[in-house]
């Protein structure tokens, strides 16, 4: 045996590191009490005291240019003059004091965190299937419950919109692992071709929406080509300029897109060709089935709509997931070098999770634009891919029902949290620390086998290795 | 008989750096070809070359007669070579069985008889077989990156640096598990290793690389008795 051996003197290789298959786990079996991850032998209070001044200290620092120093103009409009604040900046740093000291004691008081078993992961599973058919139930008869007002409708599509995006850009970033910045453009190239398409060859909603979708795919495979050799960051600066040339070109392209003007009158969707004219009349959903004429028909017909489409880009998804093509994305998300190895078309690949994921936001966009029957530059911005994103990274990436979940919360929430008014970005920056502080792979980080012997079980993410 | 795979006059670089100054090898159908070298000779170059990765500056790599040295990765390994690469590069998030099933579906093989030699081979994968790739030990890990490798019926497999990090019994068994597949079944094997004694012994003839040149070359049992090679990576004196 040559020297460069003997040093990894492993001589047990055979041992389940970990409680993958229901072995507890080591410590939970010598009946060696477990000692709590907090600081040891310290005198606590002492800890804390300067711990929470210290925090008091960087406060201090933040806010005494933040909040204590303030311009006003000066009197007569000339010049600007300094107000100071000092109160403000002493009673902030007064709260993170007294908060810090407090989250000390308490975590020096606590109980040890149990260890994370078999049995709760299983449990997890377990609570997991059965949100995803409560939720799917729910959806189904929101517009049924009673209760349910014009505005949960709308709410209701919103979130729906954005499930949807944030399903189509899971392939791409969750599966696939291609760190995509600009998938709003996606979502303007599928609103545009169908306002395009629709206002200037009169055609119907449902041969513009897969004609938009096919479109959104080209654009995909348009930016996938340069984009072939990029990889994490790179990527993300490049898919990010790639939103941006889409919006500044639909912003400038006035002869086409009527520019910052947008495009008006964008012809709403029939149900088999029978309108919802708010006034009934011959030939309109209220009409043929004799009920009484009201708005709120299309509302609810948009409503499944947007249900539908998200549950086809559900449905592909996981159907996929279980193609070679969706598992080779899972694999490229991996380990590109590994994939090259095994005779992976990389590039293939690469360009279907963009063609696809593209595709879905190109139906998004068409649906988009059939609803507000009104759409402009404005919103397709940048922050409407960094929403998106967030969704799909706070759900958990490459998870279907995480994903849903965090839409519901960080759309819906948006929108419980509107009497705030400016503060509810406090509230949405709050939630996203707390989800990376607690759980810092996404709500739901499992991963399902796509293949199984038996019973699948849900491993959770604590359990493997990162990525790379 | 022309050889399995040949590389004439071989050089290839990263950026400005050469990493392998015109290298000529070729292995025999049947053969266990080993290459050993110290850290930063070029070995793993060489290797990933005959893939593609880097390309060739100059020179031909021919395998069976077709000249492979512009193919793209994909058809190379379409053509019949595997690769075990450097640091195993397993699937972690992925199970045992769909690591293995990646091996086989690029190149649309039939997993099934794929699977069984992978069972029979290596036992331990079986009993893992639903568990996550990246909660297996190290020597398990090689052996998922064999028998991944071997899923696509190759009829050449480069291997890089199995024993890397393992303990010495796993890499006993690893280096059988090569023996085994070689004589059992013909697959010809290149193994890239720092590993000079247990290489040697395995294989039937190798190659001394040093700073990107071939400077040795023999059967296994020459190379092992020549002072130079016990000198430098044996460690023996």
């Amino acid at each position: 045996m040559s020297t460069a051996n003997s040093r990894f003197g492993v001589p047990h290789e055979g041992g389940v590191p970990h409680s993958d298959d229901g072995v507890p786990d080591p410590g939970e079996m010598g009946g060696i009490p477990r000692v709590g991850p907090g600081p040891a032998p310290r005198p606590p209070l002492t800890h804390a005291l300067r711990d929470a001044l210290l925090a008091a200290l960087v406060a201090a620092g933040l806010f005494i240019p933040l909040v204590g120093l303030r311009t006003d103009v000066g009197p007569g409009g000339g010049g600007l003059m300094i107000r100071t604040r000092w109160g403000d900046v002493a009673i902030l740093v007064g709260i993170v004091f007294a908060a810090r000291l407090l989250l000390n004691l308490w975590s020096n008081f606590r109980p040890a965190p149990a260890p994370r078993s078999a049995q709760r992961t299983a449990l997890m599973g377990r609570v997991g299937t059965a949100v995803a058919p409560a939720l799917l139930a729910l959806a189904i008869a929101l517009p049924f419950l009673p209760g349910t007002t014009r505005y949960g409708l709308d709410l209701g599509i919103l979130v729906l919109t954005y499930v949807m995006l944030g399903w189509g850009l899971n392939i791409v970033v969750g599966l696939a692992g291609l760190l995509d910045l600009g998938y709003v453009a996606f979502y303007a190239v599928g609103a545009y071709s169908y306002a395009l398409l629709s206002t200037t060859f009169d055609l119907s909603f449902w041969i513009c929406l897969p004609l938009a979708g096919i479109l959104a795919a080209f654009w995909g495979v348009l930016l996938g080509f340069p984009v072939l050799r990029l990889r994490g960051d790179y990527l993300a600066i490049v898919t990010l300029a790639f939103g941006e040339i889409i919006r500044v070109v639909l912003l400038n392209w006035v002869s086409l897109t009527g520019g910052p003007n947008g495009i008006s009158g964008i012809p709403r969707p029939t149900f088999f060709g029978l309108s919802f004219s708010a006034g009934g009349g011959p030939g309109s959903f209220a009409d043929f089935f004799g009920l009484e004429p009201s708005p709120t028909h299309r509302v609810v017909f948009l409503y499944y709509l947007i249900l539908g489409l998200a549950l086809l880009t559900n449905w592909v998804t996981l159907r996929l997931r279980r193609q070679p093509l969706g598992r080779a994305w899972e694999a490229l998300r991996e380990d590109e070098i590994a994939c090259r190895a095994l005779g992976i078309n990389v590039t293939n690949t690469k360009l279907s999770a963009f063609a696809i994921g593209a595709m879905f936001g190109g139906f998004a966009g068409a649906f988009f634009a059939t609803r507000q029957a009104f759409i402009s530059p404005e919103s397709f911005t940048f922050i409407e891919s960094a929403i998106i994103l967030a969704i799909v990274v706070l759900g958990g990436l490459g998870s279907q029902l995480g994903v849903a979940i965090a839409a519901l919360v960080m759309i819906g929430g948006f929108e419980a949290f509107r009497d705030l008014e400016e503060y509810r970005m406090l509230v949405f920056g709050g939630a996203m620390v707390a989800i990376m502080v607690w759980r810092p792979r996404g709500l739901v980080s499992s991963r399902t086998p796509s293949v199984s012997l038996g019973a699948r079980k849900a491993i959770s993410a604590e359990l493997v290795g990162q990525g790379r | 008989m022309s050889p399995m795979l040949r590389m004439e006059g071989v050089t290839a670089a990263y950026g400005a750096v050469e990493a392998l100054k015109g290298v000529s090898v070729h292995v025999n159908a049947g053969e266990i070809v080993t290459l050993i070298g110290a850290n930063g000779a070029g070995k793993s170059t060489l290797l990933m070359t005959i893939f593609g990765a880097p390309r060739a500056r100059q020179g031909r790599i021919t395998f069976e007669g077709r000249d492979i040295t512009s193919l793209p990765m994909h058809e190379i390994a379409r053509a019949g070579i595997a690769q075990s690469p450097e640091g195993r590069r397993i699937f972690p998030r992925m199970t045992v069985r769909e690591n293995l099933l990646m091996g086989a579906q690029a190149l649309g093989v039939d997993p099934a008889p794929g699977l069984e030699q992978a069972f029979t081979l290596f036992p331990r994968l079986k009993e893992r077989e639903a568990q996550r790739g990246g909660t297996l030990s190290g020597g398990e890990q090689q052996m998922l990156a064999i028998a991944r490798a071997l899923m696509s019926k190759p009829r050449l497999l480069l291997l890089d640096e199995p024993s890397l990090g393992l303990a010495p019994l796993v890499v006993r068994q690893i280096f059988s598990a090569i023996r085994r597949l070689n004589a059992e079944t013909g697959l010809t094997v290149l193994l890239v290793e720092q590993n000079a004694n247990q290489a040697l012994r395995l294989a039937h003839r190798g190659y001394v690389l040093v700073t990107g040149r071939i400077t040795l070359e023999g059967t296994g049992a020459a190379l092992l008795a020549r002072p130079e090679v016990r000198d430098a990576y044996l460690g023996t004196h």
